[in-house]
């Protein structure tokens, strides 16, 4: 039972940095962050690939995505190119992604430190996060929430094609990041699964202390709850849009990174662990991050001890948990709607 | 017929194309998934385009549809026409019980809840014993009339594409009509809708049952097109596919789905087709090349391809002006003798610490025009929200002819013959100003859904659009009258509420800020209405910042401030009141 318990709690936490990730984008955005699960692969099959000694196709894909989102900028910016903007543009969607091949190709090989290889792992998915947001969803800034949606949806489809040539078909796992384990009662803690509580948690305080405490942070905010009212007042929402692409980017590599010494990873496999993400997002509303996590733990939990008394069962029961959840949230605030688009 | 002339020729064209000589049989397969596509995708441009309930799970319904003629053609032997009432029925009752759950849900949670039961449904349909498993169903026997058995792709391709002509003319006449209009005004939110008697929950799940009905039919077909039903195509990807495909057409166009359709499932067969030979058979290319192009696609055209194609064509649609000679019954009748209409007594409004309207008490007789005034945040438009049933009051009581109505649903109020407007504008700027204003005359039609769609509604929605004519009409916009009422200036916009709230044949009408927004003549227009239907036997409550407007044209004058009434009485004396100065200007120092 209790082993169960901890199974779910290990897995829930890192539904929960998903979670937490997707309330952001969606709140900064109002993007549904369907990729959320390929920056998870490609985070893990990253590090697992760098941990390999072989060279990353999703660095060459950073630099790929960095040549249009520069072109993309200079054409934006067509009616007034001036040299700061270029330089600006060059230094953020060339220079940058080509340093990272640079040194990614340069280390590849060299079996550098497991630190190493997180880090670069990170920059690279990190880039992608960022890029994404350029090309993707900030022409659609403006649109529906379900045209962002199907967009959203477009980016997985291509980045989950892109997956499958870069790492194949094959399953991967990575080096664990400590080996340590010791055991209480009846109870065996891996090094692997604190570090996954400690980064989850390390993490909820940090996006607290930042949506809190910062600048950035409140600017963010500001953005998510009106953009029009965020670019009065001298936000560049594109800005806010690309913080947040990036941070989910990061949260969505270091859960792959934490997972893939755990369970092997296919390059589709982040689909579905963003999808449970997702659902405890869902059941925190969208809003709140401490609602999130908690109900990512349950997630975890309900998966854990349903994989083992129903496995047959298991997806069904996770995906219809949510309904009479939703049920009482939609009943217990049924505020005065206020027309949308 | 001018209109359905389009149609006519696409009919004849789609059933020319199976005789051209040496077509290849794969593009009538090609036409067969375009047509099997595009019902779904129909319901969706309803569901989530018009109705505004975005909706993950249609696939799961295109599984009922399939696996109930499945199971009842190979395991029972019934015939598969006999199944067909049965399919649609079974994923209309699939979407009853699934409606009546997510169909409440608000805002995003909906879409998301679809995913949930359309993913659960996938997982069930997969792990049943007697729908085969991971298997399915195989040896579904084929449609047949008499001996002639629809076994080739080029014989059911009749049978598909009668299904679409047909569901996309039921489905535009459902929406050219009383119903459509209440569909079509949800997507705004439903607070105006129901303000003129539409019953929100209801339309909603209507809508949901049909777009289910209509993805059960795709599916009985697609059973005896394949002659096999196994879950992957009833899966979360198939039912994220079929919202593309709404999407890319344009998700408010009901040939946006059928467009979509052809779009999509073209653009796959290409990828899937031609890239393995460019690229030498690279695993999953075409998902990569087809998630990019829907980026694109989104990108140069986000409101749907339809719309855009439409915008270019050189068709201008030519309105019919409704014949205004018909006339509807009179409904409310006001007594000729004089007395209290709308009793307000010790009514009160808290919203958490706030008090906003503080145990106010007013009345407003009949044959009447009594000006609600105050400062900004004096409880004026919460007062008005407690009266027709927006908000529900934290206590005292609100009567109509001594009935008390308080915290009687908007639907209710409105039974009452009480009209009102807003102050902030809760038109649907994408419907012309003349169905704007019919929704008004919501209440005073009778035709359902089923009547709509096979156009036996006519006579009654001639009746319910003469009566919007006239209104317009009345209010003086019979220029603009086939508009859109989005393209109209703000003031024009709030007289084409007050057009609305008279189709409701109302005794007392409440105007929230009615002149707001107009220029002088058109602010003398508007009180010499106000006047004329006082004389006629209405009776008008208005929240007004234009003291000039409120004192030339109000009997009498109720003032608030912070929640509480401070003075009531003719304009003269408001104008001389202290306690009314003070609230306006300040204390005198």
């Amino acid at each position: 039972m209790l082993f169960l318990v901890q199974d779910g709690i290990t897995n829930g936490a890192i539904y929960a940095l998903l979670g937490l990730a997707l309330v952001l984008v969606f709140a900064v955005t109002r993007v549904i962050l369907i990729p959320q699960g390929e920056f998870v692969t490609y985070g893990a099959l990253t590090y697992a690939s760098l941990s390999a000694g072989q060279m990353p196709g999703t660095a060459r894909l950073a630099l790929a995505m960095g040549i249009v989102a520069f072109g993309l900028d200079l054409f934006a910016g067509r009616k007034s190119l001036h040299v700061r903007l270029i330089g600006r543009a060059f230094a953020v969607n060339i220079f940058l992604p080509a340093v990272i091949f640079a040194l990614t190709f340069w280390l590849a090989g060299r079996h550098p430190p497991i630190a190493v290889n997180i880090a670069l792992s990170l920059l690279i998915v990190a880039a992608i996060g960022l890029f994404l947001y350029r090309i993707a969803f900030q022409p659609l800034a403006h649109t529906s929430v379900l045209v962002l949606l199907i967009a959203s949806v477009g980016c997985h489809l291509a980045l989950q094609g892109f997956g499958l040539v870069f790492f194949g078909a094959e399953g991967q796992r990575g080096p664990t990041i400590a080996d340590t384990a010791f055991t209480v009662g009846p109870l065996r803690f891996t090094g692997q699964s604190i570090a996954v509580y400690a980064i989850t948690i390390a993490f909820i305080v940090a996006l607290w202390l930042f949506f809190g405490f910062t600048l950035y942070g409140k600017a963010l905010r500001a953005t998510a709850v009106n953009r029009l009212g965020a670019r009065l007042v001298g936000i560049r929402t594109t800005l806010s849009g690309q913080i947040a692409f990036l941070l989910a980017s990061v949260i969505g590599a270091i859960s792959g990174i934490l997972i893939v010494p755990i369970t092997t990873l296919y390059y589709d496999t982040g689909f579905l662990i963003g999808l449970k993400g997702f659902i405890a997002a869902i059941i925190g509303g969208l809003v709140s991050y401490p609602l999130t996590a908690v109900a990512a733990l349950l997630v975890g939990c309900v998966e854990a001890f349903s994989s083992f008394y129903a496995s047959n069962f298991k997806e069904v029961i996770v995906f219809t948990l949510i309904i009479p959840v939703l049920l009482l949230r939609s009943l217990a605030a049924p505020a005065v709607e206020e027309e949308k688009d | 017929m001018p209109q359905r002339l389009p149609i006519i020729l696409f009919a004849l064209a789609m059933a020319a194309i199976p005789f051209i000589p040496g077509m290849p049989p794969f593009w009538i397969v090609l036409l067969d998934n375009i047509g099997l596509s595009a019902l779904v995708a129909m319901g969706l441009v309803l569901l989530t385009g018009v109705g505004g309930l975005t909706s993950f799970g249609q696939a799961a319904f295109c599984g009922f549809g399939a696996y109930t003629t499945a199971v009842l053609t190979t395991a029972y032997g019934v015939s598969p026409w006999l199944t067909l009432p049965l399919s649609l029925l079974v994923s209309g009752i699939a979407a009853v019980l699934l409606g009546l759950v997510t169909v409440r849900l608000s805002g995003h949670y909906l879409p998301l809840g679809t995913i949930a039961w359309g993913l659960g449904l996938f997982y069930l349909f997969s792990k049943l014993e007697f729908l085969g498993r991971n298997d399915g169903i195989s040896g579904i026997p084929p449609l047949s009339i008499g001996s002639f058995r629809m076994i080739d792709p080029g014989a059911i391709y009749f049978a598909i594409w009668t299904a679409v002509l047909v569901c996309a003319l039921l489905t535009t006449n459902l929406l050219d009509s009383r119903t459509g209009r209440a569909i079509r005004a949800l997507r705004r939110g439903h607070i105006a809708a129901e303000a003129f008697g539409v019953q929100a929950p209801r339309a909603k799940l209507l809508v949901f049952i049909y777009a289910a009905v209509l993805a059960g039919l795709s599916g009985w077909l697609y059973a005896h097109f394949q002659r096999a039903a196994n879950p992957t195509p009833f899966g979360a990807q198939a039912g994220i596919e079929y919202l593309f495909i709404a999407v890319v057409g344009g998700a408010g166009y009901v040939w946006g789905g059928v467009l979509g359709a052809a779009i999509v499932v073209i653009l796959k067969e290409i990828l899937q087709s031609y890239l393995p030979y460019l690229f030498h058979g690279e695993g999953q290319l075409e998902t990569i090349v087809f998630g990019i192009l829907l980026v694109v696609l989104l990108q140069l055209a986000p409101a749907g391809v339809w719309p855009w194609l439409t915008a270019r064509l050189p068709l201008k649609p030519n309105r019919k002006r409704p014949d205004t000679s018909l006339t509807l019954p009179a409904s409310h009748k006001v007594p000729a003798a004089a007395g209290v209409l709308l009793r307000i007594d010790q009514a009160r409004k808290r919203f958490g610490g706030v008090i906003a309207v503080n145990n106010v008490s007013f009345d407003v007789k009949t044959r009447e025009i009594v000006a609600l005034i105050g400062p900004n945040g004096a409880g004026k438009s919460t007062t008005f929200n407690l009266i027709t049933g927006v908000l529900t009051s934290s206590g005292g009581t609100i009567s109509v002819f001594d009935k008390k109505i308080d915290n009687a649903p908007p639907q209710e109020v409105v039974k009452l013959g009480i009209a009102r407007t807003f102050q902030h504008v809760k038109l649907v700027p994408e419907m012309s100003v003349l169905e704007n204003v019919a929704i008004g005359a919501h209440l005073r039609g009778h035709a359902g859904a089923l009547s709509s769609m096979f156009r036996l509604d006519r006579s009654d929605e001639a009746r319910l659009l003469a009566e919007a004519a006239r209104q317009i009409e009345r209010v003086g916009l019979g220029k603009e009258i086939d508009q859109l009422a989005g393209s109209l200036s703000l003031g024009q916009q709030r007289i084409v509420e007050i057009a609305r709230a008279l189709c409701v044949d109302p005794m007392l009408l409440l105007l929230d800020e009615p002149a707001a927004g107009l220029r002088h003549l058109e602010k003398q227009q508007l009180a010499r209405l106000l006047r004329q239907l006082r004389d006629g036997g209405m009776s008008v409550l208005l929240v007004e910042h234009d003291m000039g407007f409120v004192m030339n044209l109000a009997d009498r004058v109720v003032v608030l401030d912070f929640g509480t009434k401070i003075a009531e009485g003719t304009p003269q004396a408001i104008k001389t009141n202290p306690e009314v100065i003070k609230a306006y200007l300040g204390a005198v120092a």
